[in-house]
């Protein structure tokens, strides 16, 4: 964002949390500037949202510091909580209450007054499409729509800060994209900062990427930094007909082939080849099935399923230190 | 103190729109009404209220729990809790919002018994201060049995759960000073001392007893002070 300056507004230090014994977050340390949009990546169980629940102030670390706006979030908790509009995992909502009383509810209780609830609830209410909707009962309604109360009562007090735990989780792949641009559009105004689990969402959105793994940062990076490195995990499929062995040790033989592995279906052979450091090998396999007089029946890249390229990215960063 | 009025102001209209309100109100007025008649219909009546102030005790710790056992539960269970705890209002705000807002739906039970007041004056001519005081008794032993209840609803996310143990803790505390008799020397003292409904008698006969009185009070304060704790509990887990 054009807006982006370089003041950090959120400067996490150290930030230590165990339930027990068990370490939820260890030493996590990283600054958001102004206007950005931060993205939290990381599987199940990674320490996400305790991270985002210290940030909220909901709980306290059990070591370190974070400051938001300067204040910090134990000693001046409440400066904290004026200044964050928070969205929850499981979306925060009344059920029974409908959009406009929940959305004054959550203004008055913001210390928001008359004017400034009447103005900014017909604002998010237009933001987030909710208009026509807005006299429903919130337990009425679609799963999406819930999403865009939670986002609207989130941004409802202008709040320079908004942490957002997996914000499109749960809702359909267009309203997701509706989503997406949403949040995209509050970037530079407030400063963002969302957790998902989807990797292309973080390029879509994020500006900026800490990736977190059993409460470790793996990487903190640019998406299209950090898409450069993952490519090196990409893979390819190739069905091809011919002798077995002699198929499986050409295509090793081949620069940049890791490894292969075949599944046998009748005389064609499904053969899986990882490839190495982004080389696209498709040419490479074709001219030698070509020059070998097979028969190429199917070759196809095969993108890395999330699991696997955090399997990667763990066990790579691990290996590094 | 205004944080305590907006959730209190919410919890309210929540609580009447729902029919929960009017099914318990219902019942209230039933009972009420029923022990009442039969207080009057002996062979030398009293023109009191005392005929349903007392049996009231044993209602509200059946009823209290069941106003109440949503309050915080629901939280939970929604969520909310973390949008409340994470919104710029202290803990104590909304425990006492919630606290408020219950008072309000006991105070809505007693409502319709004022027409059994009326009926007395109407027929006969009522000594008043027995009436009010009655009255304050019940709104005080009330606040006890919410305060509890409030408790309860704080432990879990489940509200079944929130209104047993409630209702058990306010059981054992009504008839506690039953084992006056069994126990020897301090603890004879102590059982009667918290047994709820034993302070509730001298409003009922007539008399304010400060000693009663400040036992609802400090009761009632110090059950608020566990509930703020166990939802500041909350953060640390």
């Amino acid at each position: 964002m054009q807006n982006t300056t370089n003041t950090p507004i959120i400067e996490v230090n150290n930030l230590t949390k165990y339930y027990g014994d068990f370490p939820a977050v260890e030493n996590l340390s990283f600054t958001v500037n102004k206007g950005e949009i931060l993205g939290f990546l990381g599987p199940n169980a990674a320490g996400k949202t305790t991270t985002m629940r210290i940030l909220t102030g909901f709980m306290p670390p059990t070591s370190g510091t974070v400051k938001i706006a300067g204040f910090d979030v134990i000693d001046q908790s409440l400066e904290v909580r004026r200044r964050i509009g928070y969205l929850p995992e499981t979306v925060p909502l009344y059920t029974e209450m409908s959009i406009l009383d929940y959305l004054d509810f959550m203004g008055q209780l913001r210390g928001m007054d008359k004017k400034w609830r009447t103005r900014r609830i017909s604002e998010v209410i237009d933001i987030c499409r909710l208009g026509e909707y807005r006299s429903s009962l919130i337990g009425k309604l679609s799963k999406g729509f819930r999403q865009r109360v939670g986002i609207a009562q989130a941004v409802l007090h202008e709040p320079e800060v908004l942490i957002m735990d997996e914000p499109t989780i749960g809702i359909d792949p267009i309203q997701v994209v509706e989503t997406r641009n949403l949040i995209k559009s509050f970037g530079g105004e407030h400063t963002i900062i969302l957790s998902t689990h989807i990797l292309p969402e973080v390029s879509m959105i994020c500006e900026r990427v800490i990736i977190i793994h059993e409460g470790q940062v793996v990487a903190i990076d640019r998406p299209d930094n950090l898409s450069e490195r993952l490519k090196g995990t990409e893979r390819i499929e190739a069905d091809i007909r011919g002798p077995f062995d002699q198929v499986m040790t050409s295509l090793r033989d081949i620069p940049g082939v890791q490894e292969v592995t075949r599944t046998d279906r009748g005389d064609v052979g499904i053969y899986n080849i990882e490839t190495s450091s982004g080389a696209d090998l498709r040419e490479q396999i074709s001219n030698l099935v070509h020059d070998m007089g097979w028969g190429l029946l199917r070759l196809q890249p095969i993108q890395m399923s999330l699991e696997e390229i955090f399997l990667h990215l763990t066990v790579t960063e691990s290996d590094k230190t | 103190m205004k944080n305590t009025l907006i959730i209190a102001w919410k919890e309210t209209r929540t609580y009447f729109v729902s029919p929960m309100a009017y099914i318990v109100i219902a019942i209230y007025a039933a009972l009420a009404a029923y022990y009442f008649v039969t207080s009057i219909s002996g062979v030398l009546p009293e023109a009191t209220v005392r005929g349903y102030i007392i049996p009231t005790a044993f209602i509200f710790t059946l009823l209290s729990p069941i106003m109440t056992m949503r309050l915080l539960a629901e939280e939970q269970k929604l969520g909310t809790l973390e949008l409340l705890m994470t919104s710029p209002v202290r803990d104590y705000e909304i425990v006492m919002g919630k606290f408020l807002a219950s008072m309000a739906s006991l105070i809505s039970l007693l409502i319709p018994t004022v027409y059994l007041v009326v009926l007395l004056m109407w027929f006969a001519t009522p000594d008043i201060g027995p009436i009010l005081s009655g009255y304050l008794g019940i709104i005080l032993f009330g606040m006890a049995t919410l305060s509890v209840g409030l408790f309860a609803s704080s432990l879990s996310g489940n509200q079944i759960v929130a209104a047993v143990v409630a209702m058990g803790i306010l059981l054992l505390l009504s008839i506690i000073d039953l084992a006056s008799t069994y126990v020897g020397g301090i603890f004879t003292e102590l059982v009667l001392e918290i047994s709820i409904t034993a302070h509730l008698e001298s409003f009922a006969r007539g008399v304010i007893d400060t000693h009663d009185f400040i036992f609802y009070i400090i009761f009632t304060t110090f059950m608020l002070f566990l509930t703020v704790k166990s939802l500041e509990s909350r953060r640390w887990r």
